[in-house]
């Protein structure tokens, strides 16, 4: 399978990649690692006429902890945060997601903004970024916005990044106290999409109280989804059986899975219900570590 | 539309025009005649046609040869040298880690990168390791022992028996 031809321009500068995207409008594309958007070409689903490849734009691959938070820059490899100590010691929901995504082979090429800006619910790490409460960083030629993850996605491949602009670094607001977050999907052979996946991310004080709870959904709505009736369910609490039981329920109940060859809408709520209850006893068990 | 790129693969640069669209796989068997790194499904799942790309293993069916531009690429057909064949091949060899060999050299190469990262690896490593890889013949016991037999060699350590395993 050959995609369809177009033109193909490796600008130097984040500057004259946003020049290009603009003076091109919607027939270019961005090209990060490629790794979803190579294979829609080569089924013709997309058909750019140009492709502006950001791999020779310095600057865009890094991970830091700066300004209380964690910074990834948007052409950051998904191997780079599995192989990071620093992150998976402070985050190590992200070597919990980095081993669902794909294959090696792939996370060596694919990148974390790539995954986000695709806009496609079966991605995985929308769910972790929902979980961690993320903002994200989108330039254009007018300058710099942020857009938090809840305003992110607006569809089916559609996100906050419009026509001109290009996705540049994830932040991640690092906490002070005692936290502990976690993700795991059901897939039915290695590397597949999710039939369902969780990621939860909570923040205790100091006598074990749920101060604040995220809980990100893969694959099982229109758009990655926020559990946010199981989030409420869990502050204020000790997180405790009734609490987490809750928060499984409300899950299962509040996503829209549809029926696919993954299984059915009923199948998936009870995936749902069975990963968050695991999900929030391991961030638990993290937390307290 | 045409655009010349230069691609060097095991040692060698290769230059050629060629469309952007043109994928790495068709580059390295087509224009560079080297047909040992294979196509088999041709959608980034089965590995068949890994390589390393400045030696990380890469699906080059999933990469456009114009990304590749200017990088250094290793085939299977890069991996003996002048000594002999690379300890992965010896290992391959000796354990019977293949039948029909057609996910060999995309196996060959991602576990090269897999012991360059992780010279010692467990077996749940190795698994792991090559997930991105599919093998129909073998079931994969011997190719883990292939890997295991390469690491042990790299690291000039006792090689492990390369007898069967019967299971009862």
């Amino acid at each position: 399978m050959i995609p369809a031809t177009f033109d193909y321009s490796a600008p130097s500068t984040l500057d004259e990649a946003l020049k290009l995207l603009n003076e091109i409008g919607d027939e270019a594309k961005i090209l990060a690692g490629g790794h979803s958007l190579i294979p829609m070409m080569k089924l013709r689903f997309a058909e750019p006429e140009h492709l502006i490849d950001l791999a020779n734009v310095p600057g865009l691959a890094y991970v830091r902890f700066e300004d209380g938070q964690l910074k990834i820059g948007a052409m950051t490899r998904e191997v780079d945060t599995e192989e990071s100590a620093e992150v998976t010691e402070r985050f190590p929901i992200f070597k919990d997601v980095a081993k669902l995504i794909a294959d090696p082979q792939v996370r060596n090429f694919g990148t974390i903004g790539g995954n986000l800006a695709h806009g496609d619910a079966a991605n995985d790490q929308p769910a972790v970024m929902i979980a961690l409460g993320a903002n994200l960083e989108i330039t254009g030629l007018e300058g710099k916005r942020t857009v938090s993850i809840d305003e992110f996605f607006y569809g089916f491949y559609a996100t906050a990044v419009q026509e001109g602009e290009i996705l540049t670094e994830i932040g991640i607001p690092v906490p002070s106290g005692k936290y502990g977050n976690a993700y795991h999907k059901i897939e039915r052979k290695v590397g597949d999409y999710a039939t369902g996946g969780v990621a939860v991310h909570i923040e205790l004080d100091d006598d074990g109280t749920c101060t604040k709870a995220g809980i990100g959904l893969t694959n099982v709505n229109p758009v990655p989804l926020r559990a946010e009736r199981s989030e409420q369910a869990l502050v204020g609490t000790k997180v405790d059986a009734e609490a987490i039981a809750n928060a499984a329920q409300y899950a299962s109940e509040d996503c829209n899975p549809s029926d696919d060859l993954r299984g059915d809408a009923d199948y998936k709520r009870r995936v749902i219900k069975s990963l968050t209850k695991k999900m929030i006893l391991k961030s638990l068990e993290r937390a307290n570590a | 539309m045409k655009k010349q790129v230069t691609i060097n693969i095991n040692g060698e640069d290769y230059t050629s025009e060629i469309e952007p669209r043109t994928l790495l796989v068709h580059f390295i068997r087509e224009n560079a005649t080297l047909t040992g790194t294979h196509i088999g499904c041709d959608t980034s799942s089965c590995g068949a046609c890994t390589i390393l790309i400045d030696g990380k293993s890469a699906k080059s069916c999933t990469i456009l040869a114009i990304q590749a531009a200017g990088k250094k690429i290793t085939t299977v057909e890069g991996l003996a040298t002048a000594e002999g064949p690379h300890p992965l091949q010896e290992g391959f060899k000796e354990n019977h880690g293949l039948h029909c060999g057609f996910c060999t050299p995309g196996m060959m190469l991602r576990a090269k990168e897999l012991l360059e990262k992780n010279p010692n690896p467990t077996e749940e490593e190795i698994r792991w390791g090559i997930s991105g890889n599919l093998c129909r013949c073998t079931g994969y016991n011997n190719i883990v022992k292939a890997i295991q037999y390469a690491g042990a060699k790299m690291r000039g350590e006792e090689l492990p028996s390369t007898e069967p395993v019967f299971v009862e």
